[in-house]
């Protein structure tokens, strides 16, 4: 257990080294090595719950169990690649001279705050600190996303920090509203605690869960990206820098639906009625089917894998709110795939963007001439993104049609005409781009591309097979939510 | 359950709700940017003496604690963070001309009766006493939503944002005796930070579109033009 | 016995008028480092108005000379409603208090119509702006008071203040509205800064006294009169309403006597916050007016929804 504390302590450390020790030409590769330890001692901890399966640290502030755990692992990785592929990526900025050491500081600091607060988020087994660190997300990368200072970051910075701060905050009124409830109980104590609620989740008021639930939903939603809250995702991806994108996309917005759906667990428990999973079900399907048509029109490429990065959360969310077993294990698994491939997209789209010098779609163009790993790799991440077999992404997808013919065979029709929509929408865009004519002056940049082949490998891999260990997780995990096993 | 038959504690928290509403519906109507800030200590205070109340009344010291942060947080250092950027940037003298006042009035009652609306099934289980409460809570969550959509000036927009946070801190002391001592210092804190952030933002604001009125933020578009 | 003392009360609220006009005077002098006259003086006003003979305009119709009676009487008639010193009077039982609003209202008609008798320029101007600002006043008025009414389940000023008096002290959110309320009217209607200035005749901005501007001698003093009797009217209403301890419930000398001490505490403490009022805050333009009151509008209306919603089970 002792591992959860060095998960969170060594992200806190990097915050203050980072913030004291100034901007030196191997800040980068420090960064790399404190995310590298932290993903140890992030599989440390994986290796303690395998064969425990759940455990709660002495005093209960937090709590492991097979849903969060690989959760955790996965933000590790994440943000350890993310990290790798950042170094070259900002000395390359700074080189272009839109950066200062100043910034690139507060970068790496705040990259470590970010990192913290998603490690918070997942372990910790308080609602209230789960806000707390959901708000300290924002705080953290609000100001990243404003970090080239101009006119149209600060606008972007600005729409994320208002239009997330004011959806948290419903949040939090629904956490309040669930302390609520259990205070009323009475005889429960450490009442905000999950663990807790859980177990008494069938004494709880089921009328005052549901309402707290509509204020979670909206509240984690707007971090989640659901339509019609969506409006900041698109420009804090565009507008901040792409390491950013690529770990906001791969993990903030999966640890948002983490939160919801933990809350969702308790709204099961205390009343039985599918209230919780309708509203889910509901956002889940209107994001997703509003954000594949805005893929067809954008022109900013950060701006087009938002938008993709929009459906696929929306699918998640509406695979959940099936809340079937199969369903449930299909969004798990859907949950890591998207988010691997999603950050592997987005490293390559910031390597390619910077190869053009130019995020403006109509003018990449020809990749595959200029330098064919970057091509190559945009192209396979783009076919996996798609939902292309033998791909991850594509076993999930193929596990949540299957789960809603089951469920509801009456939106299945709805489900495949978007992903047809969202694959002619990204191949549109895409195919000019790879391999189109090669432009003047274009010329190949350094380039490290291993985070992008090891993530695409991966879920490869997880489309062809599941580890062992990692099925059990899921299973377990869809035991925990739905409350039978998968098949 | 009359009010009269009610205990003192009560009637004072009851008290506290109505002109904590009344806070809020004067900062929607609101056009000149120092009344509002005012506006929005004196909203400060209530919450103060609110958390003040409840920590005697319960005997709890560790609300004391909370009631000192809000009063630092919300009534000094907030207001006076706000305060110094109006007059830092001669915005002081403008009047916000607010468009369909009376509208945005009649659509804060509405607002309000939609907050009771939503929480109406709460009655069943508990007095209507915390109904009040949650339900002037969520109002002013609500109201400051609406004077953040109501007004362009950035700084209007920072004053409803910390009011939907009054709104749910008003909420939690008074429905259930104030969060946990670890939740409320992470709020507190969060709270802190997103004040700090906000002053380099109207830096940064200013800087770039040498005015901090946000209608003129609007380069984004939903989709590219 | 209770008739003679209902009487007596009615002579007191006219006697003691000008005495707290004085005194109010007397108080902003103090603030704004003035020499303060008398506190007796509008008294001695008074009698050297009654003195003098009134000048009539040439052309004014027998409703001129004949309103400053209608008005002075209609204010006294007013002020048998209001308890001053006892509850459970017979006058104040044999009207309510929206027979009392009725009474002010019938002696602003009164006013308005004798500022436009006379056809001068600054008497139809006043009076358009009396009723303007009366108009939006009197709902205002009428909401604080239901608040009142509807606690107490009775619109008997009288009854709904022993009601008050009975339950002991009860924090209300809807009377802090509707005390706000009652002072933001009361201010408006007794024609106090920043509404109307009454120590002016400035042309432009002049209210009440645009009105009585052609009036003279013991016309003008019975005018005056009935304008102090109703500053201290609504002073009486705060006070005992909102405040209403130390009325005296009994008809013995003690009580009463009793009754009347407190009275007097209570509207000296309530003339030096107006007079601290008056000295702090500007006189506002007439197009600001309406804002104001229907603030304080907002606030009775406030007042009546948080009662209703607040205060009473389902």
């Amino acid at each position: 257990m002792i591992a959860v504390y060095f998960v969170l302590l060594i992200p806190f450390g990097g915050i203050v080294f980072f913030a004291f020790a100034g901007h030196k030409a191997d800040t980068g590769k420090l960064n790399v090595r404190f995310n590298a330890i932290c993903l140890l001692a992030t599989i440390w901890l994986a290796i303690n719950v395998l064969d425990q399966n759940t455990i709660l640290s002495s005093g209960k502030a937090f709590l492991i169990d097979p849903f969060n755990v690989y959760l955790i692992v996965l933000t590790a990785f994440v943000g350890l690649t993310t990290s790798i592929f950042s170094a070259p990526y900002m000395a390359h900025e700074k080189d272009l001279g839109k950066l200062t050491d100043n910034r690139l500081k507060l970068y790496y600091s705040m990259y470590q705050g970010f990192m913290l607060a998603m490690y918070l988020v997942l372990t910790t087994n308080n609602m209230g600190v789960m806000w707390v660190a959901m708000e300290g997300a924002t705080l953290a990368t609000v100001l990243l996303v404003s970090l080239y200072r101009t006119p149209e970051s600060i606008e972007a910075a600005w729409k994320y920090f208002i239009l997330c701060g004011v959806g948290i905050a419903q949040a939090l009124f629904g956490t309040i509203l669930l302390y609520y409830a259990a205070v009323q109980v009475g005889g429960i104590e450490n009442s905000l605690l999950w663990s807790v609620l859980y177990e008494n989740a069938n004494k709880l008021n089921p009328e005052i869960l549901e309402i707290a639930f509509v204020f979670m939903l909206i509240g984690y939603g707007t971090k989640i990206g659901l339509v019609p809250l969506h409006n900041w995702l698109p420009d804090a991806h565009s507008e901040g820098p792409t390491p950013m994108s690529a770990v906001l996309s791969g993990l903030l917005l999966n640890d948002a639906l983490y939160a919801v759906v933990r809350n969702k667990m308790l709204v099961d428990g205390a009343s039985h009625s599918e209230t919780a999973g309708h509203l889910m079900m509901g956002f889940g399907l209107l994001s997703f089917l509003v954000a594949v048509f805005f893929l067809h029109r954008q022109k900013d490429i950060k701006r087009l894998f938002s938008y993709s990065s929009i459906e696929h959360m929306g699918m998640m969310t509406f695979a959940f709110g099936i809340g079937s077993s199969l369903s449930t294990f299909a969004a798990l698994l859907h949950m890591t795939v998207h988010s691997l491939t999603k950050s592997a997209i987005f490293v390559t789209v910031g390597h390619a963007s910077q190869v053009a010098g130019t995020q403006s779609m109509s003018k990449i163009r020809g990749l595959i001439k200029t330098q064919p790993r970057i091509g190559w790799g945009l192209l396979i991440g783009t076919i996996a993104i798609a939902g292309f077999p033998p791909f991850g992404v594509f076993t999930s997808e193929f596990l949540v049609l299957l789960a809603t013919m089951h469920s509801y065979p009456w939106l299945t029709p709805l489900l495949l005409l978007g992903i047809g929509i969202a694959f002619a929408g990204l191949f549109r865009h895409l195919q000019p781009m790879v391999y189109g004519d090669k432009p003047e002056g274009q010329l190949p940049i350094e380039a490290n591309l291993w985070p992008v082949m090891i993530h695409l490998a991966l879920v490869l891999w997880l489309g062809l097979a599941i580890p062992g260990f990692l099925a059990n997780w899921f299973s377990q995990a869809t035991i925990l939510i739905s409350g039978s096993a998968p098949l | 359950m009359n009010i009269g038959h009610q205990d003192f504690y009560t009637q004072a928290i009851l008290s506290m709700a109505a002109l904590v509403g009344l806070t809020s519906f004067l900062m929607l109507g609101q056009g000149r940017l120092l009344r509002l800030i005012f506006v929005f200590a004196l909203q400060g205070v209530l919450l103060t003496v609110t958390t003040a109340l409840t920590a005697y009344s319960l005997d709890n010291h560790h609300l004391y604690i909370s009631a000192v942060l809000t009063l630092v947080l919300k009534v000094m250092f907030i207001p006076w963070m706000l305060r110094r950027q109006v007059l830092l940037m001669n915005i002081h003298r403008d009047i916000e001309a607010l468009k369909n006042n009376t509208i945005i009035m009649l659509g804060g009652a509405s607002l309000m009766v939609f907050s009771y609306y939503v929480l109406h099934p709460i009655v069943q289980t508990s007095s209507t006493i915390m109904l009040n409460a949650l339900a002037v809570s969520l109002s002013v969550v609500l109201l400051g939503m609406l004077l953040m959509i109501s007004h362009r000036q950035a700084v209007a927009h920072v004053v409803g944002f910390m009011s939907i946070e009054n709104g749910l801190f008003f909420a939690a002391i008074v429905a259930t005796n104030g969060m946990p001592m670890v939740v409320e210092l992470g709020i507190a804190f969060d709270v802190l930070v997103a004040a700090v952030l906000f002053g380099i933002f109207f830096f940064h604001i200013r800087t770039s579109i040498d005015s901090l009125d946000v209608d003129r933020l609007n380069r984004l578009h939903e989709v590219d033009k | 016995m209770s008739w003679l003392i209902a009487i007596l009360q009615t002579l007191l609220f006219v006697a003691l008028a000008p005495l707290l006009a004085g005194w109010l005077k007397w108080c902003k002098c103090c603030l704004q480092n003035r020499k303060a006259p008398s506190l007796f003086q509008p008294y001695r006003d008074l009698i050297k108005l009654t003195k003098k003979q009134p000048v009539v305009a040439g052309h004014a119709s027998w409703l001129f000379t004949i309103a400053p009676y209608i008005i002075f009487s209609a204010t006294v008639l007013a002020a048998t409603v209001v308890p001053l010193i006892a509850v459970d009077l017979p006058t104040s039982a044999s009207a309510d208090v929206i027979v009392m609003v009725g009474f002010f209202a019938f002696a602003r008609f009164f006013l308005a119509l004798a500022g436009l008798d006379i056809g001068t320029a600054f008497g139809g101007m006043g009076s358009s702006r009396e009723m303007t600002i009366s108009s939006l006043a009197e709902p205002a008025m009428l909401m604080a008071i239901f608040t009142l009414t509807m606690t107490a389940s009775t619109t008997n000023l009288s009854v709904a203040i022993s009601h008050v008096l009975n339950e002991g002290l009860v924090l209300r959110p809807s009377f802090v509205f509707a005390l706000f309320a009652l002072m933001l009217v009361a201010i408006a209607e007794t024609g106090r800064v920043p509404v109307d200035n009454p120590v002016t005749h400035l042309e432009l901005t002049m209210i009440h006294e645009a009105m009585i501007l052609e009036y003279s001698g013991r016309h003008l003093a019975l005018i005056e009169w009935a304008s102090q009797l109703k500053l201290m009217l609504y002073g009486v209403l705060v006070a005992n309403i909102f405040f209403p301890w130390g009325i005296a419930e009994t008809f013995s000398l003690q009580t009463l006597g009793l009754g009347l001490l407190v009275i007097l505490g209570k509207l000296a403490v309530l003339a030096i916050f107006l007079a601290v009022s008056e000295t702090l805050v500007a006189k506002m333009r007439m197009f600001r007016v309406q804002e104001y009151l229907g603030f304080a509008y907002l606030l009775g209306l406030l007042g009546m929804l948080s009662h209703i919603i607040l205060e009473t089970s389902r």
